[in-house]
């Protein structure tokens, strides 16, 4: 049994969970969070006010499968969650 | 307020003239005309609705979410207190003409006397011009609401709910009714006589307003942590709700002061959209070459400024005067809302001063440049020059902000010194909803 962790874009939920459905994993845990990684906070500016935002929002998915699921449902992840550029996020595996 | 004449009371005898006679009658004695009245009416309704909920929302948006309520219970005190306060002296303070004569100076040139207190005479058969003079005070009466309400913006997130409701009382009664009476109580006022335009308020509400905030914000101090705490707006769609309602209401306030369904009202209500939606448009820009992008909080801002400043010109200038107004307000007013503010490091939490006071007397000053005929406008007064109608208007300009900063000035050091005027740290951090009202906007 494996526990896969991942961090994605917000947007890429809907997409990450029909991949997850597509290659069998039976169910998945969704938690809203904050982070920063590379791509780091942006700013906001209210009357020429500047605050920068360090943390940005992002969807943490669990999911548990078998060991040998594992392999396909990380690829899967990865594959739905891709847009190519930095922030996508992270996939962790125990 | 184009011409507040003599209040003639009608007995029930004018009713029984024949027609012919009434003709005659006309030009001395003012009757009721319904479509006057019907507009002053709903005018005086736009006029409330941009104080509750207009400009309460437009300002709660901008505060922290654990201070929406105070400011909101603040623009809503101060609209009860200033009818009871118009009530009891001062309507008769801002609009009482004992004793008044053209050119001669008296008690009665700078503050109207008692004699209307508790509406006194004012009855159902009183008029003023072609309207109820009910109607008319009750008109006015939404102006005094909401000029102390939108000083409100300066100190926001920081004052005692007791101090506030004090220096409102004594400001309105110092500062409020009497600059309302010297610009527009007719022959005889201070200013009135000096020929100084302003048809709806630039220099008695708008500059009045800002100065006082500013000197607010400076002798109440900074909130706790300004300017290294971020301190962002915490619900920008009441702003935007605010700011669209002031819109819609500000057609009360500019083409509801002819105090007549008439041309100059058409006028006012053309000029008030042309440089609201005008000064919309250059703040936007502005900020979008300043900082890169365009702002909902911008957009909203300079509309806001475009009301502002076309507030005192709304009766005499035309379509080009107001494209100029509304230009020249947007810009200049962003600049003074971010970078002079950032500059001076005053903190006036909501921009009152950058919006009200510094659009108040961009149109003051302009309101002389846009009366006259060249840019379609009304035409100046018979033997005055522009640049003669230009040092009138900055003169009233210059009387107001001494005498509003001024006062303004002493009355908070002594609210300061009766009660004080600052809420104290602890109550600050947690915010005033919880702090001073025991309640919280938002149970979620």
């Amino acid at each position: 049994m494996k526990l896969i962790t991942a961090v994605i874009k917000p947007f890429k939920l809907d997409d990450v969970r029909e991949a997850l459905s597509e290659v069998g994993a039976q169910g998945i845990t969704v938690t809203e969070v904050k982070g920063f990684g590379r791509q780091k906070g942006h700013t906001e500016l209210y009357r020429g006010a500047e605050y920068v935002v360090d943390f940005l929002p992002k969807i943490k998915i669990e999911v548990g499968v078998s060991d040998d699921l594992a392999e396909r449902v990380i690829e899967s992840i990865s594959r739905a969650a891709n847009t190519g550029k930095v922030g996508d996020g992270k996939i962790f595996c125990v | 307020m184009s011409k507040i004449l003599k209040i003639v009371k009608i007995g029930a005898s004018l009713a029984l003239l024949t027609p012919m006679l009434a003709l005659a009658e006309e030009a001395a004695k003012p009757t009721l005309n319904s479509g006057d009245t019907a507009w002053m009416l709903t005018s005086t309704a736009l006029v409330l609705f941009m104080t509750i909920p207009g400009l309460s929302l437009f300002y709660a948006g901008m505060v922290r979410a654990k201070n929406v309520l105070s400011v909101m219970m603040q623009c809503f005190a101060i609209t009860a207190l200033m009818t009871v306060l118009w009530t009891v002296f001062g309507y008769s303070l801002a609009f009482d003409t004992t004793g008044m004569t053209k050119e001669a100076v008296n008690l009665n040139t700078f503050v109207g006397s008692l004699g209307k207190a508790f509406f006194n005479g004012v009855g159902r058969d009183s008029l003023t011009l072609a309207i109820p003079e009910t109607v008319f005070a009750t008109f006015q009466m939404t102006f005094a609401i909401i000029t102390p309400a939108l000083i409100v913006g300066a100190f926001a997130e920081r004052m005692k709910f007791s101090a506030l409701l004090l220096f409102m009382t004594l400001w309105f009664t110092v500062v409020y009714a009497p600059v309302a009476h010297m610009v527009w109580s007719g022959d005889g006022a201070l200013m009135w006589d000096w020929g100084v335009l302003d048809f709806a308020g630039g220099t008695v509400v708008h500059i009045n307003a800002g100065i006082a905030g500013l000197v607010a914000c400076l002798v109440l101090g900074k909130r706790k942590g300004f300017p290294t705490t971020a301190m962002p707006p915490h619900n920008l769609t009441f702003t935007l709700m605010g700011a669209s309602m002031l819109w819609v209401g500000w057609f009360g306030f500019n083409a509801g002061s002819a105090v007549a369904a008439d041309g100059s009202a058409g006028m006012a209500m053309l000029v008030t959209q042309i440089a609201t939606a005008m000064a919309a448009l250059s703040w936007m820009f502005a900020e979008w070459l300043a900082h890169g992008k365009p702002s909902a909080l911008g957009i909203a801002s300079g509309a806001v400024a475009g009301l502002v400043a076309i507030t005192p010109a709304s009766g005499t200038a035309g379509p080009m005067g107001a494209l100029l107004i509304g230009l020249a307000a947007g810009v200049i007013c962003f600049l003074a809302s971010t970078r002079l503010k950032r500059a001076l490091g005053y903190d006036d939490s909501l921009d009152v001063f950058g919006v009200h006071a510094v659009g108040g007397i961009v149109g003051a000053i302009l309101t002389g440049l846009c009366a006259d005929i060249s840019l379609g406008g009304k035409g100046l007064a018979e033997g005055m020059s522009v640049a003669a109608q230009l040092w009138v208007q900055t003169k009233g300009v210059l009387f107001t902000i001494v005498y509003s900063a001024i006062l303004s000035y002493g009355l908070l050091k002594l609210v300061d010194m009766l009660i004080g005027l600052r809420v104290n740290d602890e109550q600050e951090t947690e915010g005033l909803d919880i702090a001073l009202h025991d309640e919280r906007g938002y149970n979620l």
